[in-house]
């Protein structure tokens, strides 16, 4: 009988209050033992203090071959970055 | 060694046995479980029953005052010094069987403990204090394993059922009382395990009937383990494996 | 190595003149040391050689499990029963975080671990052999996680994402792997005569074993030769094996231990250790599931899967029944 436990995305928050990354991936019959499962398999080094799953199959995810489209016109966008302005040295921190 | 550190010693041998031994047979299971995510939970879970051990042990064998370190209490004893429940020293049986065992342990324990870090005697509150977070998970994992077995297939119910048969005989040893208990609670340093009942009950049963299992009616408790008077056939093999190295190589340091 | 024998599908390798458009670009992207993620477009043969690649480096693990789990419930000490176990369960890990990496080039778990079941795909040739006194603890860590360390951490670049992801978690978590090998192998080496001969004895028998985990000589191999250009491969079996040659033996020096070969010498010209080829018909029949403990390896595997069906079905139909009350009450 085929009756594989769904696949799970595993997203844990570390304990210096940055945001949830992505982990890994486990299998898990329902979103609680998934949960279970992702205490079990991803924080056996203390690695986190707050867990996320999500069943694969509900990521939706940008296509590869719109990397051009999306990414690469934020390129040309350099002002967007403070290394852009030349502000004098005696003005000070800013 | 003082008649109360007597009583004190055997009740922290009663706590690190059943940890031990309990802890032995959860760590057979490494490499065979159903699926890796059960592998790696199983062994968190023996891995903190070991953790558990070296304290009660440990704190044991200060308690004597004869030198012994948890070491020498887990390998060089044998089986009439052991004070585990005979609960703890059956064998591992399916994985449901493994799960259901867990699962009636964790219940006392975490009962216990809970009790426990209210001890008069800082040194076991203390200990208590760490294991019970474990053991909050412990129990939370067994339950919910035991429900989804249990309320799972027709064949996982039928399993569950048999395992909680098997079982059951087995639990009431938990809750037997004797003159090392009375010393305890007169010390204010442990619970009468008999008051662990009701609560016990209201867990173990609300999970239970949750798992849409049926307690046997038949009241009959085996009992031998916790006192040393008559464990089980099983605990010798069990020894016999564990102190291997110890029994064979006196004195080696590894 | 852990993946010793992967035959790529590649004949040989293409030169760009025989590769299509979306062969050379992909090559392309390899050579700029890009990675390649799953939904990209790759050629079928990377993709086929990969889920071989990573499906055996998985079995490898999970396999790898037993050799060691054997010594669990005969730890000589609680602390070492601890370590012991924490490391056989990373193992579970790792084997885990491979597994969905192969997942995400479209194969299931469950399908390779029934390919590893009935014998289809292969894993590592050193689980094949027994682990006897506590000294293979010792032995195993240090000879076979350090064969499986130099093999790894040069994997952690390789160019499909997921798989490089995998490998450099599983070398964080594995860095402990083989100290606490070779601690155990510095207690017994300086511990009683008993100890030593026993310390002895289990680099006697994992040497060689342990030089074929590095696989056959890659002389005019063609599959390694296509694996390496699209960095599914890094470094040659044989700069591998040389590589643990030359770390391996003063650290048995420094036990005072011995290694196996007589004809082990220091090249002083090249700093390069000479030594002995292990017995390649053996490792062959060791790969024909002749080795001495093929059989039981993948009896205990078959055993865990089949006896724990009903575990996975029973759970799952719970989650099922779950989920259907709650939309029912919706």
């Amino acid at each position: 009988m085929k009756n594989e436990w769904p696949l799970w995305e595993v997203f844990i928050r570390g304990k210096h209050g940055t945001s949830h990354r992505h982990f890994g991936s486990l299998h898990a019959p329902d979103a609680e033992m998934a949960i279970k499962n992702a205490r079990d398999v991803y924080t056996r080094r203390n690695e986190g203090v707050s867990i996320w799953v999500v069943e694969a199959e509900h990521i939706s995810a940008s296509a590869p071959s719109d990397k051009g489209p999306l990414y690469e016109p934020s390129n040309a966008k350099v002002y967007r970055h403070p290394s852009f302005f030349d502000i004098p040295d005696d003005v000070g921190a800013m | 060694m003082p008649k109360q550190d007597e009583a004190l010693f055997q009740f922290l041998l009663r706590m690190g046995d059943n940890t031990l031994v309990l802890g032995h047979r959860v760590s057979e299971w490494c490499g065979h479980s159903p699926v890796l995510e059960e592998d790696i939970a199983l062994a968190n879970t023996a891995l903190d029953l070991i953790g558990q051990t070296q304290f009660w042990l440990g704190l044991a064998g200060e308690v004597e005052g004869k030198g012994r370190s948890a070491d020498d209490l887990a390998f060089l004893r044998d089986v009439w010094d052991f004070r585990s429940i005979l609960l703890v020293e059956l064998p591992n049986g399916d994985f449901g069987q493994t799960l259901m065992r867990q699962f009636l342990f964790d219940a006392w324990q975490s009962i216990m403990l809970g009790r426990l870090m209210s001890s008069s005697e800082k040194r076991v509150a203390d200990i208590a204090e760490k294991a019970s977070k474990e053991v909050a998970y412990h129990v939370e994992r067994s339950a919910g394993t035991v429900v989804g077995l249990g309320d799972g297939t027709e064949e996982s119910h039928e399993r569950m059922q048999a395992a909680l048969q098997h079982l059951w005989p087995y639990v009431g040893e938990m809750f037997m009382s004797d003159d090392i208990d009375a010393e305890m609670v007169k010390r204010g340093i442990a619970p009468d395990p008999a008051s662990l009942r009701e609560e016990y009950d209201a867990l173990v049963g609300r999970v239970l009937s949750e798992a849409t299992l049926t307690i046997p009616d038949d009241p009959f408790a085996h009992k031998g383990g916790r006192t040393g008077k008559q464990h089980s056939e099983h605990l010798g093999h069990i020894l016999t494996q564990m102190q291997w190295l110890q029994r064979a190589y006196p004195g080696a340091n590894w | 190595m852990y993946a010793q024998v992967v035959e790529s599908t590649g004949k040989s390798v293409k030169s760009p003149e025989e590769m299509s458009e979306k062969e050379r670009a992909f090559q392309a992207r390899i050579d700029a040391g890009e990675k390649i993620e799953p939904k990209d477009w790759m050629p079928d043969d990377y993709r086929k050689t990969l889920i071989r690649q990573i499906g055996q480096h998985a079995h490898s693990e999970v396999v790898g499990q037993l050799p060691e789990g054997n010594w669990i419930t005969r730890a000589p000490t609680l602390e070492r029963k601890a370590i012991l176990l924490a490391k056989v369960q990373d193992e579970a890990g790792h084997g885990l975080y491979l597994y969905c990496a192969a997942e995400t080039l479209g194969v299931s778990r469950d399908d390779l671990t029934e390919q590893l079941l009935s014998g289809r795909m292969k894993y590592s040739s050193i689980f094949n052999y027994p682990t006897l006194t506590w000294a293979d603890m010792g032995a195993v860590g240090w000879l076979v996680d350090g064969a499986a360390i130099m093999n790894q951490v040069p994997l952690q670049r390789t160019s499909f994402g997921p798989y490089s992801r995998a490998m450099i978690r599983v070398c964080k978590e594995e860095s402990f792997h083989q100290r606490q090998g070779y601690d155990i192998m510095m207690k017994m080496a300086n511990g009683t005569p008993a100890q030593k001969a026993m310390a002895q004895d289990a680099l006697n028998r994992l040497w060689y074993p342990s030089l074929m985990m590095f696989g056959p000589s890659d002389k005019n191999s063609v599959h390694s030769a296509q694996s390496m250009a699209w960095k599914i491969k890094i470094d040659s079996n044989d700069g591998l094996r040389q590589r643990f040659v030359d770390q391996t033996v003063p650290q048995a020096e420094y036990l005072g231990l011995t290694i196996p070969d007589d004809n082990l010498r220091l090249d002083e010209e090249t700093g390069h250790y000479e030594f002995s080829q292990p017995d390649w018909s053996e490792f062959n029949d060791v790969l024909r599931g002749n080795g001495p403990c093929n059989t039981e390896r993948l009896n205990a595997r078959n055993k865990a899967w089949n006896d724990g069906a009903w575990v996975r079905d029973g759970l799952m139909a719970h989650a099922a029944k779950k989920a259907a009350a709650k939309i029912a009450a919706e």
